[in-house]
Order: structure tokens, then sequence, then C-alpha cells
């Protein structure tokens, strides 16, 4: 077996994660708010720095991951594999966590959405962009949020908002997302309406 | 005043100070040793490893050390240090017809095949205080026979379920067994996580609610099938071997209860189970458990639900001392903010109420 | 007064992990704390770990600051809304030796505030987080004492057995006579117990720019309230929401405004009004 170069994971694992955590905390608690993951490692290069941090943070054995094709490289799954240990799944509905390219149709089809008793047992997606802002505008209203705010992520596909709103009407159930670009990242929780 | 006034950390350290010379007590008598309380305290030792869910007797010997003896204080102090533990994975499931029986009885046969063996039991002792161990002296050893180690020990279990009399153990799990030190208990819980909670549950509780059952409450007319006390191997698949090796053994007690069953339409009548497994000698703990387990199984085996011990949320979510001490024992914590609010209300209401009366008496005065 | 000298006098405990917690635990917990802020109000549950702490100490609450603390964060602890009542002291302590963090009695200067049974007087800013610990997370609990059925009763949004036991108060009282752990509606979705703090801190709850966080360790669920989200305290429109007041003033720094301990001071019963909230009153004296 030849392994292919293996990037470096988190230097100081209990405090890089908890930094990361904090940060991604911040965003969820802010819906909207472009958040910078200070100090992250970079990964294999074939996914956002965000994307890497995110899911070093949180996946682990116990957290099943599915990647999209555009993403589901050999050097990807080697690393997340070694540095989280998290199975990497085909199914959609098996996986806590997701990670998606923007762009294609029906990004949030056949994730786990939770239950009406148990609405936390639904996946987090994390959506690689092109840009958090620049793009099309859209108002933001919800939890964590102070009347409302404008978020412009660029490269959402045509569909992209009426099917948030199909999620966000299932209330307490749906996916939650965070979009990625660089070191950079905006969480998007399922209990958040978006104007488009 | 205990309450909250400055000073409430140099309180707690002296706190802390005097709750470990209490321990120590008088310097003229000789310090336990963690030996001493493994070798002549082995049933505290056992109880503690049972309860809280780590087989280690130096650990548990120190534990009750720590808590000068008091058993659900060490069983929390056990749990609090299991619980930092890396975890390798789950053994391979314990084969009790491997064990190594010091003591193994039967109440439903007068003789079972590997036969009745009474071994260390106080069941027998006249209860009569022994004056000669207030004095020091040795006493002689116990003769015993060689252990047989070569012989598997068939359970009864297996031998009535042969002729269908007995309901055959619950098949082998597809998956892992569920972790209730890692997971939040779901309800309705699964066997196998009731019987968890069950092996974890203060034998007091378990005690009594098994009590109950005999009494009428939820009653499953039991027999003790069989009983057994010894040795068995722990056996461990290494991820990187791929098959199973043996990393020890463990004492454990096994109680395997077999109940009544009335049978239904579809059914013949049959023999039930219920099952009790402890760590070490615990052999009043696995007979209640097994009680329990068997109650628990009202709602599978289509029995009225009519008794606190076939409760499953009742009985699952108050077996836990850790849990119950803590949460009892918090009242002690400062509520005063709480009570104000409720001083508050109360002088209010009380005030309407002498206020109304008050009119009442004036009004009927004027009449 | 800052307790600085806390860390010098405690052991470090190298056979732990920082914050005492084990990384995959600390995971876990931060999946559920994520859940919770995308599920205002909902109950996570979570693989909730024996503490070195008894149970109904606040070991919920600690589970969840282990599961936030930093190197960067200053950390408050209040009990009975006072930074030097004997339980706020023992969990500071612990954090101070498991995680190296500096510790404030200054809601301002605190980036997390643990705490229980009060909100601190002090409004709260952006970025920081209040830690509760909770005792019983269900609001619904002492209605009915089974979980699958308040479980259901959530999913279903159906409340009605929480309005049927408000109005039965007031049937009997002439109001609603509950005062502490007060039931609210958290964004029109989910009734929530706020745990035991008096029904005087409700209004702060409601569009807080500080994000809260709820831990309940014995019953292993875990709960969030987002910044600058509705948290409406359960009332009806001829009986609205009211809190306590009190006639008197604070002894010590003269306040009207905050929560009033009520303090016996001799024999004959005479008493003595101050604050609860101990950080509040100096620093206006």
């Amino acid at each position: 077996m030849t392994m292919t170069f293996l990037a470096p994971g988190f230097a100081d694992p209990s405090h890089d994660a908890q930094r990361l955590f904090r940060g991604v905390l911040d965003a969820f608690s802010h819906p909207g708010r472009i958040v910078e993951l200070r100090d992250a490692p970079a990964g294999p290069g074939t996914l956002s720095i965000a994307a890497i941090g995110f899911l070093l943070t949180f996946a682990d054995r116990e957290t099943p991951l599915w990647l999209e094709a555009g993403v589901d490289k050999q050097e990807v799954r080697d690393f997340l594999r070694f540095h989280a240990g998290a199975p990497i799944v085909q199914a959609r509905e098996a996986a806590t966590f997701g990670v998606i390219v923007a762009g294609g149709g029906e990004p949030f089809a056949g994730f786990a959405i939770g239950t009406d008793t148990y609405p936390d047992r639904a996946a987090t997606l994390v959506i690689e962009v092109p840009a958090l802002d620049g793009g099309r505008s859209t108002i933001w209203r919800g939890p964590g949020i102070d009347g409302e705010v404008r978020v412009a992520i660029d490269g959402l596909g045509d569909g992209f908002w009426p099917a948030w709103s199909a999620n966000h009407a299932l209330i307490p159930c749906g996916v939650d997302l965070v979009f990625a670009c660089g070191s950079r990242l905006i969480a998007l929780p399922r209990s958040i309406a978006v104007e488009a | 005043m205990y309450v909250a006034v400055k000073g409430g950390e140099t309180a707690i350290a002296h706190s802390l100070d005097l709750v470990a010379d209490k321990r120590r007590g008088d310097r003229d008598v000789s310090e336990l040793s963690l030996e001493q309380i493994d070798q002549q305290l082995g049933l505290a030792v056992d109880r503690v490893m049972t309860e809280g869910s780590c087989y280690d007797r130096s650990l548990a010997a120190l534990a009750i050390k720590q808590a000068r003896g008091d058993l659900i204080e060490a069983i929390f102090l056990l749990r609090a240090y299991r619980t930092t533990l890396p975890r390798f994975g789950a053994s391979e499931p314990l084969d009790t017809t491997r064990m190594v029986a010091e003591r193994r009885i039967s109440s439903t046969f007068k003789d079972v095949p590997g036969g009745q063996v009474l071994g260390p039991t106080y069941d027998y002792t006249h209860r009569l205080l022994d004056f000669s161990l207030a004095a020091a002296g040795e006493r002689p050893e116990a003769p015993t026979a060689p252990a047989d180690a070569t012989h598997a020990l068939p359970r009864v279990g297996d031998i009535l379920q042969r002729d269908g009399l007995l309901e055959p153990p619950p098949s082998r799990l597809d998956g892992e067994a569920g972790d209730l030190t890692r997971e939040p208990l779901v309800l309705p819980a699964d066997r196998p996580l009731r019987l968890q909670n069950l092996a974890r549950g203060d034998e007091g509780f378990l005690l009594a609610l098994g009590y109950s059952t005999q009494r009428g409450y939820g009653n499953n007319h039991p027999f003790v099938g069989e009983i057994r006390y010894g040795h068995v191997p722990v056996s461990f698949v290494p991820e990187e071997l791929g098959f199973a090796i043996e990393i020890g053994e463990i004492e454990v007690t096994e109680c395997d209860m077999v109940n009544q069953f009335a049978g239904s339409h579809e059914v013949p009548p049959q023999f039930t189970r219920g099952y009790g497994l402890a760590f070490g000698h615990v052999e009043r703990k696995a007979m209640a458990m097994a009680l329990v387990d068997r109650a628990l199984r009202a709602d599978e085996l289509g029995e009225a639900v009519t008794s606190p011990a076939q409760d499953e949320e009742f009985v699952l979510a108050h077996s836990d001392n850790v849990e119950a001490s803590g949460f009892v024992q918090h009242l002690k914590l400062p509520h005063y903010v709480d009570f104000q609010s409720e001083l508050v209300v109360v002088r209010a209401l009380r005030a309407e109420v002498e206020k109304r009366l008050e009119q009442a008496a004036l009004a009927q005065a004027a009449e | 007064m800052p307790d600085t000298t806390i860390q010098d006098t405690l052991p470090q405990d190298g056979a732990y992990n920082y914050a005492y917690l084990d990384e995959q635990t600390k995971r876990m917990i931060r999946r559920a704390i994520l859940k919770a802020v995308a599920v205002p109000g909902y109950q996570v549950p979570f693989g909730g770990r024996e503490m070195p702490l008894p149970y109904g100490w606040g070991t919920g609450g600690i589970q969840v600051t282990a599961a936030l603390i930093g190197r960067d964060d200053t950390l408050k602890v209040i009990d009975q809304g006072a930074d030097d009542t004997t339980n706020a002291v023992s969990i500071r302590r612990f954090f101070a030796r498991v995680a190296q963090v500096a510790t404030t009695t200054h809601t301002g200067e605190a980036t997390i505030i643990q705490t229980r049974h009060r909100v601190p007087e002090t409004p709260l800013t952006d970025g920081q987080i209040l830690v509760f610990q909770v005792p019983i997370p269900e609001p619904l609990r002492m209605l009915e004492p089974r979980e699958t059925e308040t479980r259901t009763l959530h999913a279903l949004s159906e409340y009605g057995v929480m309005q049927v036991s408000l109005y039965e108060s007031i049937a009997r009282h002439g109001r609603i006579a509950k005062t502490y752990n007060y039931p609210v509606m958290v964004n029109g979705r989910y009734i929530m117990s706020p745990s035991p703090i008096p029904k005087f801190d409700n209004p702060k709850l409601d569009r807080s720019p500080a994000l809260q966080l709820y831990g309940a360790g014995r019953e292993k669920r875990i709960y969030a309230v987002p910044p600058h989200t509705p948290v409406k305290s359960l009332d009806f429109d001829d009986h609205p929401f009211e809190i306590e007041t009190w006639t008197e003033s604070c002894a010590l720094c003269g306040s009207t405004e905050s929560f009033l301990d009520e303090m016996i001071v001799d024999d004959d019963g005479k008493r003595l009004f101050v604050c609860s909230d101990t950080d509040y009153c100096e620093s206006r004296r």
C-alpha cells in the first residue's frame, strides 16, 4: 500500500478544537455573521480550510460522513480517516455530516432531518461556496439575528433558496448548514427564514 | 452560619482538612491498607465494583478507604474515575459455562449435572455475633477440593430449554450493545440497556423492588433456576489481530431466575427468565436484578403493567444511586433566592386573604 | 475582587485532559450544543458523564462549560447571584484547577458566566455566554412524570396541560402563584424551563444579546436560547406576567431595581434586604 502525502491535522488538538468550536458556535449563534476560523490547519488542499476545520472539530468515529463526488478525493478520505477517524458513507441518510459543493441540484435531499420527537438527529451540511459575499442578496430572520441581516453568498444554484424554504418549513426538523470559503464560514441553522 | 457570606473559600479549605482528618481517625490506631480492605472487606469491594461499573479491586478498595466506608460515596468516586479512562472496545460476551465455580446452586432441581456446590455463603451461618473475631488470632485455612476447570458447567436453564419448557435466551445481538455510560438513556429501552442500568443500579433499590414483586406488586412466581459464582475468562478481539484472545479472568455472580408464564392463544405455557449478573460475589443484588429484569418484561410478554417494578421509566430513571444521592443532597445547597420569591408571593397571598376576611367581618358587623 | 490566588495553591493535574473532559466527550457535547442552538428551546439528549462533583450540584453546567472553555476565556461563577457562595467557589476552583483559566467576579469582564438560580443584573453583551445549571430540564415534568409522554407533547406542541396548570393557580389564588422556574415559550415553538431562576429574571432572557446554554447533567439534556431570540413568560390576557417587587431597597447600595435577598439579622427576627447579585451591589457602592 502506498500512503499518499498526509497533511497535518491539529497541532494542539485540545486547544485548536476548542478555538475552532467557539468560532463555529459564534457563527451558529449569529446566523449570517462571517466568522474567521483562526489558525485552522490547511488540510489536503482540495477542501476549504473552514470545511476542514469544521470537520476536525466535530467529526469522529461516531459521526458518519458523506462527501459529494466533487470533493470525494483519496487525499480527503485519507486525511479525514486519519485525523478524525470518521467513517465515510455512501448513503446520505446515514450521514451526520455532509460536504457539498455549491451549485448542484437538490442539495439537501436524502439527508437526515430528525424526527418530531428527536429533531436533533438531523445532519449538518458543509457547503463549499466560491464567496461568502458578492452574490445574490438575501434577507435572513430568526433566532440569533437582531431583526434582520443581509447575506449575499455567491455560487448557490437557482433552486437553492426554494429548497431552503422547504427545509425551514420542516421545523423543528430539518438540516443545518455551514457555508465555507477559505478560512471563513457562515452558519444557517434550520430556524432561519430566508427571503430570497 | 453556612450561608453565602464572604469567606466561602476558606470554609471549603477547612472543611476539606476536617474530612481528611476524620477519615484517618485516631492516629494511635494503625491505618487500613488497601490489601486489608480487599481481603477482609471483599464483599464491600464487590459491591463498589459492580455499581461503579469498573472491575478493579484495588481502585474500589481505595474508594472505600477514601469514602470512610460509605459505599455509595465510594461508588461515586470509582465512577468519576472510570469516566476519564480511555476505551479500547468491548469484550466478547462472557461464557459462564466456562466458569470455575466456587458456588453453584439450583432450587428447581434436587440435583443437577455438575452438582450443587454450596461454597462460601452466609446462608447457613447462625447470625450470632462471633466474639472471637473481636480478639486477634489466626484461623486455620478451610479445606477445599481442587476446582475442576476442565469441564464446562452446563446451565440449568439450558437443560430445561431443550424440552421447550423454558424460553430460549435472547439471540445474540447483531451489533454492539448500547452503552449507558456514553449515550443518554432513550425510552423505551431495549433489554440490553435495561440490564446495564440494573447492573449499575443501587442494590437496596433493586432489593426493595424485587421484594415488592414477591408481595404481589407484579408477581411473576420466581424460582432460582441457578445461582453461580466463580471465575470466568474475559476475551477481547484486538482490531489488528481479528481473533479473540483471553485477557484475564474476573469473578462474577450470575442468577438465572425461572418464572411462570401462563401462555396465550399462540404460545403454550412456558417458563420465562429473568437475568442478573454482578461483579464479585454479590448474590442478593444478582437475584434482585433478575426479579426486576423479569418484571420489566411484562410488556414484551403481554402482561398488564400495574406495579412499580414493571414500570420501565420508573425503575430505570431512579435506580442509579449516584444520581439519586446527588439530587437528594443538592437540597443542602443554598436555595434562598427561590425561597425569597416564594416568601414574596406567600406574604402577598396571605395579605389578600386577611383583607378579604377583615372585609367580610366588617360587612357582617354592619348588617 | 478576582480570586487570582487559586491557581497557585491548587496542584496541577497532569493525569487529566485540559478542562477535565476527554476530547471525544467534548466533541459529543459540542455537537449537542450546536443542535441545541439550531433548535432553540428543544432539549437535546447527550451522553452526560459522571463528573467529580455530585449530580444536582451543577454537573450539566460544568460539562457545558468544560466543552466551551479555553485559554482566552475569563470565567465567572455565581450561585444565588453571589460569587462567594460555597458551590460557586467550588466550581470556580475546579475550572481554575483543570483549565488554568482566568476567573473574575465582574459580570462585564466575563466571557463565560456559569450560574445557578440567577441571571446577573448587569445586562449581558454580544459574545458573552451564560451557562445555566439545570436540575429538571423538562418544564412539563411535574405535570407529567413520563419522559415518553412529555417528548410527544413537545413534538406536537401540545401544551394544554401547562395552560391548565397555570389557570388552576389563578382559580385558586387569583394569580399565577408560580415564582421560580417560571415556564417560558421560546421562539414561539418550545415551552422551556428557564431553570430555577426567580421569575424576576425571566424578562432578561428575552432577546438577550448573549448566548444562553442550559446543561442538565443528571437528566442528560442540553438546550439553548440563541441571542436575540424571543422568550415569552407564559400568561393570560387577563392575568399578564408580572415580576416580584419589593417595598424595601438594598441596605448596602440602595438599589430599588435588583432582586433582594432577605436576611434575618437578630433573634427578634429583624430583617435586612440586600442585593442577591453581589457584583452588581459592590459596583454601586
